[in-house]
């Protein structure tokens, strides 16, 4: 049964014409009436730089905020190997029917399927609109771009700029962004993070900031909030997220009324540095886009195994027939290009039965000795010259010589903040795009995707949708900073940094951290089950209360202080943790990147559960320490046919 | 390994700054240079945290501030001054890339924040860098609406074009180039974006406005003058070439005989 508090708002009609149709719906908001309108824009990533760009391009007063020094900064710029579109440039047969079939059986049949038709549609005029901003995307000799093939897909459909295309994407979004800046329509604020959203009769209006040089509390209103502040991932402490990627935001919004959906999935990538020791902070991932001609490997015999730990044999010394390509082995028809969910599982299946190649066994080899021989050094070179130096740079170790050692790290969480078909949440007025909305990719996010999702809401999609909401709040007086509401948020996020100061313990915040991150990857990772998610609950209350009994959070509020930021950021993570695992504990299936242990099928393959579990979770915060309340939201497959995903053939 | 870090620390933008020394081991050599300064925060925490070391005269200044995020060379927030060199001594580097490896065992490691009229410091190692940003809002872009695009195809760019575009557009923002330069001079991080965007057809349109304007910003926000030391590219992470600052000059010379 649908849930009164979920209204997804899916336009009636055929599948093709759903967002034609919403449009066509959707309210006007007048030139002059616009320039009375105030939004906020938090992030400034591919979502919160073409969202804050396009609504002040048309007029709108636009706020925008980020908490690093520039917006350019934001962990969009680290994206590597691509941005899907369904252009069928490569007349491989592509089209916006299939990148949206892929992404909804790549996701594992838990994503709604017209918000990912939506996504698909308007693939094409990303790609138009990064073009005309002058990205540097790969041409062919004949000028024209070029394309390749990322995981879970069979066509070509990946434009690219080197190994750095987000960092493209990103800087043609912020230049689009200081063109607004320039004419005066979007002013940014660099260095402030968002510490509470301010919500007035219900709707959102306005947020409290710190700001991070002066540690002032400030305020600001509007007429409607947009949370474009990426995923949640950290919670992991170690992930390829950037150090100061965080789901603070998303937290402040949910404890102010805005479910929080399906934040159990959780994706973990295959191609990442391995860990090398403890003193290590963050994980590199090397991009998706090597398994195009990167074949993965781990030795059949256990002893070459033995002897590569002891460093007494070299990978390429071990012959051909000694090695177990064994995602072609288990999945001929897509090979080494499987979706994300899968190449991580098997990874882990390999290491965990004793077959890991480094001295601490989990990881497996990325190898390009065939490719360099069928392409040539150049063209490899072409393909992925950076990715390479990058991998030497970090390992001190030369994969045009020996193959990489790769093993699976958490990268993005598909779950977050829960929005209707407009990407509005449950609170009005309030909206949330990009990483930190839930909507498009299901159990598990296919390669060169999130680019493609960040941009499609901020450039085409909100822009759109938040005119209806606005299209009502001309009217309305400017949000007064005033405000009985205003005053109580700030008194609580005063309160809360002061509680930070005043416990004075003796261990610093990354500390906890580090231990938080050892319960979520053990319980909360790669293969869960519900004893062990119950046992994380309990990890993380115990760990939570010995944060505050012991946390250290030196200097004072009003001066740049970097562990203020963490511990209030790690507040918020401890939160998150236990919602992902009360999820996780909840979902009792196997889909996407959600593994439970007591789901799989004779042959280890996820066993998704469709008859009980074919929906979105959302998360209703209930006050400090009460249960949430789980609602739910039917997932209906009218257009395509629910399968078992086969990668095999 | 172990090492003596000197290490500049300076409350804020107005007080005045000074090095402290700080003894730090039990380093991995795979660590990086920002892990091992976690590690060394770590460190300063626990001792500040210490009434025993504090009643003992120990005056912390706590934990050192720096600016890192993405630590894969590609956000561009960290920027150290390391041993005299931005980003340390290693070629084609971001701070976050440089590993402890690369130093002797034992080594004194000295530790600066970018030092130039136009990146004042904020904290420590923290600087602005918000005239970069400036910088850019007054022409480093090609004015076209969201929606407004052709098809992507219509606009033909030859393979070494779009190369030699995408060159000067792997600048990631960090600053090297000024933190390197005598003059401190912009003109590698300008030239690097006025040439990417004037080398394809659709940055051509602007390129005049844009070449004069982002001048005029560099000379009004303190950036010095470029006398073709090459510092520049030769600390830059990315490897811009001092080619783009010819094509930049020609840019600019092109505007102002125009006009």
């Amino acid at each position: 049964m649908a849930d009164s508090k979920l209204i997804s708002k899916i336009p009636d009609g055929p599948l093709e014409q759903k967002w034609t149709r919403r449009k066509s719906e959707i309210h006007l908001v007048s030139p002059n009436n616009k320039r009375k309108l105030e939004i906020i824009v938090v992030g400034t990533g591919l979502g919160g730089a073409s969202a804050a760009a396009s609504l002040g391009e048309l007029g709108y007063n636009v706020k925008v905020f980020c908490i690093s020094d520039s917006p350019r900064r934001a962990h969009s710029i680290a994206a590597q190997g691509g941005i899907n579109a369904a252009k069928n440039y490569q007349n491989d047969n592509d089209s916006v029917y299939r990148l949206f079939y892929d992404t909804i059986k790549g996701g594992d049949y838990r994503a709604r399927e017209a918000n990912v038709y939506r996504l698909a549609e308007v693939s094409n005029a990303i790609i138009d609109q990064c073009v005309a901003q002058g990205i540097p995307f790969a041409r062919e000799y004949g000028g024209y771009l070029a394309n390749r093939s990322f995981g879970g897909v069979q066509v070509s459909r990946t434009f690219y700029a080197r190994g750095q295309t987000g960092q493209q994407l990103l800087l043609g979004a912020y230049a689009a962004l200081n063109r607004q800046v320039a004419a005066g329509t979007v002013k940014s604020y660099p260095r402030h993070e968002m510490l509470d959203l301010v919500v007035i009769n219900g709707q959102a209006k306005g947020i409290i900031t710190r700001n991070l040089v002066t540690g002032q509390l400030e305020r600001f209103g509007a007429h409607a909030v947009i949370i474009a502040t990426g995923g949640y991932g950290n919670a992991y402490f170690l992930s390829t997220n950037a150090m100061n990627s965080n789901g603070s935001a998303a937290m402040q919004c949910y404890r102010k009324g805005a479910f929080f959906a399906n934040p159990c999935f959780a994706q973990i990538h295959p191609t990442c540095i391995p860990v090398h020791g403890e003193q290590q902070c963050k994980l590199t991932l090397m991009s998706e886009s090597l398994r195009n001609d990167g074949r993965i490997w781990v030795p059949k015999k256990k002893e070459d195994v033995e002897k590569l730990r002891n460093h007494t044999i070299k990978p390429s010394q071990i012959p051909e027939e000694d090695r177990d390509y064994y995602l072609e082995r288990r999945y001929p028809a897509f090979g080494n290009l499987v979706p994300r969910d899968v190449a991580s599982r098997a990874a882990k299946e390999r290491c965990d039965a004793g077959f890991g190649v480094n001295e601490t066994g989990k990881a497996v080899f990325l190898d390009f000795s065939e490719a360099i021989k069928r392409l040539g050094h150049q063209r490899v070179a072409e393909r992925y010259g950076n990715l390479f130096e990058m991998y030497e740079k970090i390992t001190a170790s030369d994969p045009w010589k020996e193959p990489m050692m790769i093993y699976p790290a958490i990268h993005y969480t598909m779950g977050g903040i829960w929005v209707d078909y407009d990407l509005q949440t449950t609170v009005p007025g309030l909206y949330a795009i990009g990483e930190a909305n839930f909507s498009d990719h299901g159990g598990n996010r296919l390669g060169a995707s999130a680019l493609m999702q960040g941009l499609a809401d901020g450039y085409f999609i909100v822009p759109v949708t938040i005119g209806d909401y606005l299209s009502k709040k001309f009217s309305e007086p400017k949000t007064d900073v005033g405000a009985a509401e205003f005053d109580e948020a700030e008194k609580a996020v005063q309160a809360r940094i002061d509680r930070l100061f005043a416990i004075k313990g003796k261990t610093p915040v990354d500390v906890m951290h580090k231990k938080l991150g050892n319960i979520m990857w053990e319980y909360v990772g790669m293969a869960r089950t519900a004893e062990g998610l119950k046992k994380a609950i309990e990890e993380i209350k115990a760990l939570r209360e010995e944060f505050y009994k012991d946390v250290c959070v030196p200097g004072t509020q009003f001066e740049f202080n970097q562990e203020l930021e963490k511990a209030l950021r790690l507040e918020d993570f401890f939160d998150i943790g236990e919602l992902m695992a009360k999820d996780a504990l909840n979902r009792n299936e196997s889909c996407g990147g959600h593994f439970r242990l007591e789901s799989q099928t004779e042959e280890g393959e996820a066993k998704r559960d469709d008859e009980n579990y074919m929906y979105v979770s959302a998360w209703e915060y209930k006050g400090e320490g009460k249960e949430p309340e789980l609602h739910k939201e039917p997932l209906k497959y009218e257009f395509i046919k629910v399968a078992t995903r086969n990668y095999k053939d | 390994m172990e090492f003596n870090l000197k290490i500049w620390r300076q409350k804020n933008a107005k007080a005045k700054g000074h090095f402290e020394t700080y003894h730090i081991s039990g380093i991995e050599s795979d660590a990086s240079f920002l892990e091992m300064l976690d590690i060394l925060n770590e460190q300063l925490i626990r001792e500040g945290a210490d009434p025993v070391a504090v009643e003992k005269g120990c005056q912390s200044s706590g934990p050192v501030a720096f600016d890192h995020d993405c630590r894969e060379g590609i956000c561009g927030a960290c920027s150290l001054y390391i041993d005299g060199r931005a980003h340390g001594p290693d070629d084609h580097i971001t701070t976050c890339q440089l590993f402890m490896r690369h130093f002797k065992d034992g080594a004194t490691i000295t530790v600066e924040p970018f030092r130039s009229r136009a990146f004042p410091v904020i904290k420590d190692l923290v600087v602005d860098r918000t005239a970069f940003d400036k910088i850019l809002q007054a022409g480093g872009f090609i004015s076209v609406r969201t929606g407004s695009a052709q098809d992507a195809n219509n606009i033909l760019i030859s393979h070494d074009a779009a190369e030699k575009s995408m060159d000067a557009a792997s600048c990631i923002g960090c600053g090297a180039c000024v933190a390197s330069c005598r003059n401190g001079s912009a003109m590698l991080f300008v030239a690097a974006r006025v040439s990417s965007l004037a080398l394809l057809p659709q940055g051509k349109v602007e390129a005049k406005r844009r070449a004069e304007n982002m001048v005029a910003k560099m000379d009004e926000l303190g950036f010095g003058n470029c006398t073709n030391t090459r510092a520049c590219e030769l600390e830059c992470p990315k490897g811009v070439s001092v080619e783009h600052i010819a094509r930049l000059n020609r840019e600019f010379l092109k505007a102002h005989f125009s006009n």
